[in-house]
């Protein structure tokens, strides 16, 4: 048997899980989807002694609801699931696209979007994303219930703002209006690879294309998602032209920081970094004249 | 896994579980090790030894089952979780003795040499195709992309994904 020693806690309902968490917070791990935590386990990176096992706390957390104003995903909703869901492909295909390139289909049938955000490797597609759809993280307890923007749950590499006894009972964004544009790309060196470097961004544009907000997230190149927030400026009050894109790619490159490592240089990393900028914002054109056309 | 609210919240790490799932149409029940996982449960409590293990870390792709539909690495989920599931393993693809026509496939196209890889493959694969066919060798490519051969050079993997999507007879 690979992992070591733990007790298994399956409790059947909300209340009973946040009270295990409760009693055993301290020297407990919540199992989600269990496609970053059994690695761990199995190879004793990690050691805990309770396992609290949420998936049994019920199925209406499984479901994304798609309301008038919100996108809720509570944290039983399996990647895959909305992957595969054409209202998610309407309303936020951002998601869409970026869920593709996250692992393999076999990966994303078990883990959960809330698992991922709460693992927060920074190489993951899915913290970026949530960053730049301006999502709010539902954060419970038996203490109670609290709310936080992505720029106070992402605190460092593997760590977020969430407490021993806390769960992340769902994440939600504001239903985009209808003249948001937005785009994923990434460089991974085999598909179904964390990513070298990886780029979500979303665009508001007027009837005249100019853009009237911009938000822009880069992955793999900082220990939580990064905003570029100097490019996002430049890109804000401009059109697509063929001008702005290697300013954007320039500033981008300015912009991140990012460490080296045996995949990939620092150097690499940035320059890759202004490379996804502008091909997501030409991915954003693209979409934006089909509309037009 | 049962009455296991009654029990809360005095469990120990000494406590067994008992499982009980469907495995290819059969069902089965079994006391547990909560840190026993899916994929030694199959081999060792039920002697199911179709389903392989690489890495035991959810990239090789060889112990992939199929779990109520959905393909899943065995080796990263815990045999407890799968109390009440029906599973499907490579042990159940043929039928009477016959080989399902992914499986004929395979056979024909050599898509196997050293077959350690190959459970894994059929399993990801036959779920892959029921959820849509696959006519581009790109297509092909992309399903078998979640599991490593080391080896076969794909080719003929690819080409049996593509024959059995096509529904090719099974003998040729
Ligand atoms: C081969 C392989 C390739 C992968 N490739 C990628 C990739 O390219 N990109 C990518 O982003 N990911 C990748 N992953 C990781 C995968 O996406 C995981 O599913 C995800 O990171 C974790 O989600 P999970 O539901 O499986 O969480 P788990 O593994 O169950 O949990 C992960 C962590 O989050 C905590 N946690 C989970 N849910 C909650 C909650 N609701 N509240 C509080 N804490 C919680 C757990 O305690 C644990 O610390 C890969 C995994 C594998 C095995
Ligand atoms: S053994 Fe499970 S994926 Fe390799
Ligand atoms: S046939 Fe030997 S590993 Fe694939």
């Amino acid at each position: 048997m690979k992992p070591g020693r733990f007790t298994y806690h399956s409790p059947r309902s909300l209340d009973e899980a946040l009270a295990t968490l409760q009693v055993y917070g301290d020297d407990a791990k919540v199992l989600a989807g269990g496609q970053s935590l059994m690695p761990m386990l199995n190879f004793r990176l990690a050691r805990f002694e309770h396992l609290v096992d949420v998936n049994r706390v019920g199925a209406e957390y499984a479901e994304p609801t798609f309301g008038d104003t919100r996108i809720t995903i509570p944290l039983l909703v399996r990647q895959r699931r909305v992957e595969r869901s054409a209202e998610a492909a309407a309303v936020l295909p951002v998601l869409t696209e970026a869920l593709q390139q996250v692992a393999h289909p076999q990966i994303r049938n078990r883990g959960t979007i809330c698992g991922s955000l709460a693992h927060a490797d920074p190489a993951a597609e899915l913290p970026s994303v949530l960053s730049v759809l301006d999502a709010t993280f539902t954060i419970a307890s038996s203490r109670g219930v609290r709310e936080v923007p992505a720029e106070e749950f992402f605190l460092f590499h593997l760590t977020t703002s969430l407490e021993p006894d806390e769960l992340l009972l769902q994440v939600s964004v504001p239903r985009p209006p209808a003249n948001q544009f937005s785009a994923f790309s990434e460089f991974a060196t085999r598909r179904g690879d964390f990513a070298l470097a990886g780029v979500a961004a979303v665009c508001e544009v007027d009837a005249a294309g100019v853009v009237t907000a911009c938000r822009i997230a880069a992955a793999g190149v900082a220990p939580t998602p990064h905003r570029l927030t100097d490019v996002e400026a430049l890109v804000t009050g401009a059109s697509l032209g063929d001008d702005l894109l290697p300013e954007a790619e320039a500033a981008a490159r300015a912009q991140v920081d990012p460490t080296g490592d045996i995949h990939a240089s620092a150097e690499y990393r940035s320059r890759l970094t202004g490379v996804l900028v502008k091909r997501a914002l030409a991915d954003i054109r693209g979409k934006l004249e089909a509309t037009r056309a | 896994m049962r009455d296991h609210a009654t029990e809360f919240p005095t469990r120990t790490q000494d406590e067994t579980h008992t499982v009980g799932c469907t495995v290819n149409g059969r069902e089965y029940e079994a006391v547990v090790d909560p840190r026993m996982t899916l994929a030694d449960f199959l081999r060792e409590k039920l002697r199911l030894t179709g389903t392989h293990l690489g890495c035991e870390h959810g990239v090789c792709g060889a112990c992939t089952v199929i779990v109520d539909g959905a393909a899943t690495r065995s080796c990263l989920m815990l045999a407890v979780q799968a109390d009440g599931a029906q599973l499907e393993t490579v042990e159940g693809l043929a039928e009477d003795g016959e080989l399902s026509p992914l499986q004929c496939a395979f056979k024909r196209n050599h898509a196997l040499q050293c077959g350690f890889c190959t459970p894994g493959f059929l399993m990801s694969v036959t779920a892959a195709l029921r959820e849509e066919s696959v006519t581009t060798e790109e297509q092909a490519r992309e399903v078998l992309s979640g599991n490593i051969c080391r080896c076969t050079g794909y080719t003929g993997l690819v080409k049996s994904v593509l024959e059995a999507s096509a529904g090719k007879d099974a003998q040729a």
